[in-house]
């Protein structure tokens, strides 16, 4: 097992499943033996707002939340908020971004404009950033809610913890009618990595 | 087993396997999960209570009885609580009581920071402040003991980072006490002054006990570092931090049972480091402590006050190292701050209100903060639980008093009228005010997840039980009939009706809106087909839809879109628009 402490943050918008996914993530994450610590928020921010998880693993874990410049994985689950954690992204560390726009209140109301090209201000900053059409993968899928999951399957796949068995903590963490449709959104994103 | 639990979850599972038998809350992030996760346990006798001082009179009452009792809150309900708590300090117990404080610094959903640490030290009582999960569990139980051993509740101090941050935990067995024998004893349990003069002399025994126990306390523990010259004092996730920027590279005394704090054992801890440091969120709790003990160390002068810690943070004020520079983009990208759902039934009311002249408006606590944001800017005050009303009473006079012509619409959901928004109206009536208090009423504790509350018609364990009237409750309280308005807030023209004839009353008036929150799931699943859209053809791209601010409705590429997925047709954009280009598909299931 590798000593060294990893740090994922998963970020996107209240409502998206950042949760649930990276409850998946820690589950996992333990059952193959890892020290592991979660962060999250709850509350008032969940109503719509810029929301984070942070997930780090390794053989002894004692902060919970990921420091700026210091996660290994940055996972947005909409481009803007790639934007916004992307000072959390350590020097040598991996960008993964959903191909998906919310719009918040002050570009709805017409205060502010939604950045214009994020993809290339992001594959600038952080080279070898990979865009993921996990929405459009959900939605093919037949339920656009499975995102999360093919966003996690690209996060598992990034850091070559493919080879585990996830199946088994899929099917713990999500209801039985939906283990079908979960674990071929899971599948699809580990595939998305390739591309 | 290894399971990897929330520390909220933690502490529900320590108090199930310490034999709790009673446990009260009313909701409050971050400490909700811990009672919803009491409920799993069939053992446990668990509720909502409508207010947090209800919620520690009945743990109180439970633990006078015999019974092991917990009570949980956030920090500013132990204000609501203090009344109870400072009491119970005298009586002590019978079973044990276990009051747990989840303080939120960095205000992730909170009105303040304040660090309710210092509720131990002034209502001398013992203070457990666990640093992971795992401790979570283990002090929640060991809370038990120290209750009953030393005749006295014990707060269990929780922060943001603990309730809401999952690591991995060791269970173990439930044990199972039984209730204990109660026997009537006014001296110890009825603290008239006479009773409570006698006890207030056990109390200052008791705490100088709990010191001495606090001494060998295996929650105190001491990793000397060989070679290094630093020296940490920590609590909480503090701790955490501490340790995972210094490493190795310094000496560490832990403190877990954080008050009354352990002075042979800092004394000693100080005595072998050469420079000390003490990492704390929020106030300079320890710090006050040893300062006074005369043992100088760097704190608060170099480590903020305000906001949570974090490793790099600690790692700057201790070794002086920049924190990782971290990537940027070129221009910092738009805020997007937390609003109202689409469907939001609170959206129908604030609308009209918005556009109403010579309003105030004082807001409380729950999702209708969410209105003082734009577009609707419905709000200028928040203070804390019940203060929508009763503040509205004081400002309506107050600008009586100036000739103003404004008028108060005192704000507040259902579950803030139980808690404290009853005794607000009451006075309201009895001293004439001619404000206007408006119930918000969806059925639900909403902002904090969707707890039941007595308006619910079912209680924490999903029993059904009688939903209380809310209109009749204001009548009941002297509101007349006639000044009582119950309005559809998905009806735009009704809520504008209500306000305007709330405006122009001269006596004490109510509005309740009776809409469920569109986040419920039976009315998700009852709305499910209802889905509204724009018409392009007739669509003029005014703007009308976007002022209502639904997060749904985005002007895109030239195009007014509704966005199906999060649409539950609740028709307000339809209502607004002022060439009936919206139309809505689907019938209500």
């Amino acid at each position: 097992m590798n000593a060294k402490t990893r740090n994922v943050l998963l970020v996107g918008v209240g409502g998206q499943g950042t949760i649930l996914a990276s409850k998946v993530l820690t589950e996992g994450l333990l059952s193959f033996g890892y020290d592991v610590k979660m962060s999250e928020i709850h509350g008032m921010a969940q109503r719509g707002g810029s929301v984070s998880t942070h997930v780090r693993y390794g053989e002894k874990v004692y902060s919970p939340v990921i420091c700026r410049g210091e996660a290994d994985v940055v996972v947005a689950f909409e481009k803007m908020e790639a934007l916004r954690w992307l000072p959390y992204l350590s020097s040598g560390g991996r960008l993964i971004v959903n191909n998906h726009e919310i719009f918040p209140m002050p570009v709805i109301l017409g205060q502010a404009e939604y950045p214009l090209e994020i993809e290339k201000t992001l594959s600038a900053a952080a080279p070898g950033t990979l865009l993921v059409e996990a929405a459009k993968t959900a939605e093919e899928l037949g339920n656009p809610k499975v995102m999360n999951m093919v966003l996690l399957g690209t996060v598992v796949k990034t850091l070559g913890l493919d080879g585990m068995d996830w199946g088994r903590t899929l099917r713990a963490c999500v209801p039985p009618r939906a283990v079908e449709v979960n674990e071929r959104a899971f599948a699809a994103g580990m595939k998305l990595f390739g591309q | 087993m290894k399971v990897i639990l929330t520390g909220n979850e933690a502490v529900a599972r320590g108090a199930w396997e310490a034999g709790c038998h009673v446990a009260a809350a009313y909701p409050g992030t971050p400490s909700t999960e811990i009672l919803e996760n009491i409920a799993r346990f069939p053992e446990v006798y668990s509720e909502w209570s409508p207010n947090e001082k209800v919620a520690l009179e009945v743990a109180s009452g439970a633990s006078i009885a015999g019974a092991r009792a917990l009570c949980a809150m956030k920090h500013v309900g132990l204000n609501v609580a203090a009344d109870p708590f400072f009491t119970m300090s005298y009586i002590g117990v019978n079973g044990g009581l276990v009051i747990v404080s989840a303080d939120d610094p960095g205000l992730s959903s909170s009105q303040n920071e304040q660090d309710n640490r210092w509720y131990a030290l002034h209502a001398k009582v013992p203070m457990l402040e666990p640093s992971d999960s795992q401790e979570c569990l283990d002090f929640t139980r060991a809370a038990f003991e120290i209750s009953e051993g030393f005749d006295t509740p014990v707060l269990l101090r929780l922060t943001t980072r603990i309730c809401h941050s999952k690591s991995v935990v060791e269970t173990g067995e439930r044990i199972e006490p039984s209730v204990r024998e109660y026997e009537r004893n006014p001296a110890k349990n009825a603290m008239l002054p006479a009773f409570a003069r006698q006890k207030h002399h056990m109390v200052e025994k008791r705490l100088e006990e709990l010191r001495e126990f606090g001494e060998s306390s295996p929650f105190n523990s001491v990793t000397m570092a060989e070679g290094s010259e630093i020296g940490v004092i920590a609590s909480g996730v503090g701790y955490q931090y501490a340790r995972e920027a210094l490493g190795d590279g310094a000496s560490f005394l832990k403190i877990g049972f954080s008050w009354p704090l352990p002075r042979r054992l800092i004394r000693e801890f100080a005595s072998k480091v050469k420079t000390l440091w003490v990492v704390e969120e929020n106030d300079p709790f320890l710090e006050t402590e040893i300062r006074a003990m005369g043992i100088p160390c760097f704190g608060k002068d170099v480590l903020p006050v305000v906001d949570e810690l974090t490793p790099a943070i600690v790692a700057r004020a201790v070794l002086g190292k920049e924190p990782a520079p971290g990537r940027e983009g070129e221009v910092p990208p738009p805020n997007r701050p937390p609003l109202l759902c689409p469907g939001c039934p609170h959206r129908g009311l604030f609308f009209p209100l918005s556009k109403k002249k010579d309003v105030i408006v004082t807001g409380d606590i729950g999702c209708y903060g969410l209105g003082s944001m734009p577009p609707l800017n419905v709000g200028e005050t928040t203070i804390c639980m019940g203060a929508g009303f009763s503040a509205a009473i004081g400002f309506q006079k107050a600008g009586e008093k100036a000739g103003r012509n404004e008028k108060v619409f005192g704000i507040l959901g259902d579950s803030t009228f139980f808690h404290s928004g009853i005794t607000g109206l009451i006075d309201a009536v009895v001293n004439k005010s001619r404000g206007v208090f408006v119930i918000m009423d969806n059925r639900i504790t909403a902002m904090t997840g969707q707890q039941e509350n007595p308006g619910s018609g079912r209680t924490l364990s999903g029993e059904e039980t009688v939903a209380l009237d809310i209109p009749k409750i204001c009548e009941a309280c002297g509101v007349k009939g006639e000044n009582i308005h119950v309005v559809d807030p998905y009806d735009l023209k009704a809520s504008a009706e209500a306000v305007d004839r709330a405006w122009a009353a001269e006596e004490t008036s109510v509005i309740v809106t009776t809409r469920p929150c569109a986040l419920l799931k039976d009315v998700q699943k009852e709305r499910a087909g209802l889905k509204c859209s724009v018409d392009e053809e007739r669509c003029v791209l005014c703007g009308a839809c976007l002022k209502l601010g639904c997060p749904a409705i985005t002007k895109r590429d030239g195009r007014v879109v509704i966005d199906r997925a999060a649409c539950n047709g609740c028709g307000l954009c339809v209502q607004v628009c002022p060439k009936n280009a919206i139309g809505r598909e689907g019938d209500a299931r």
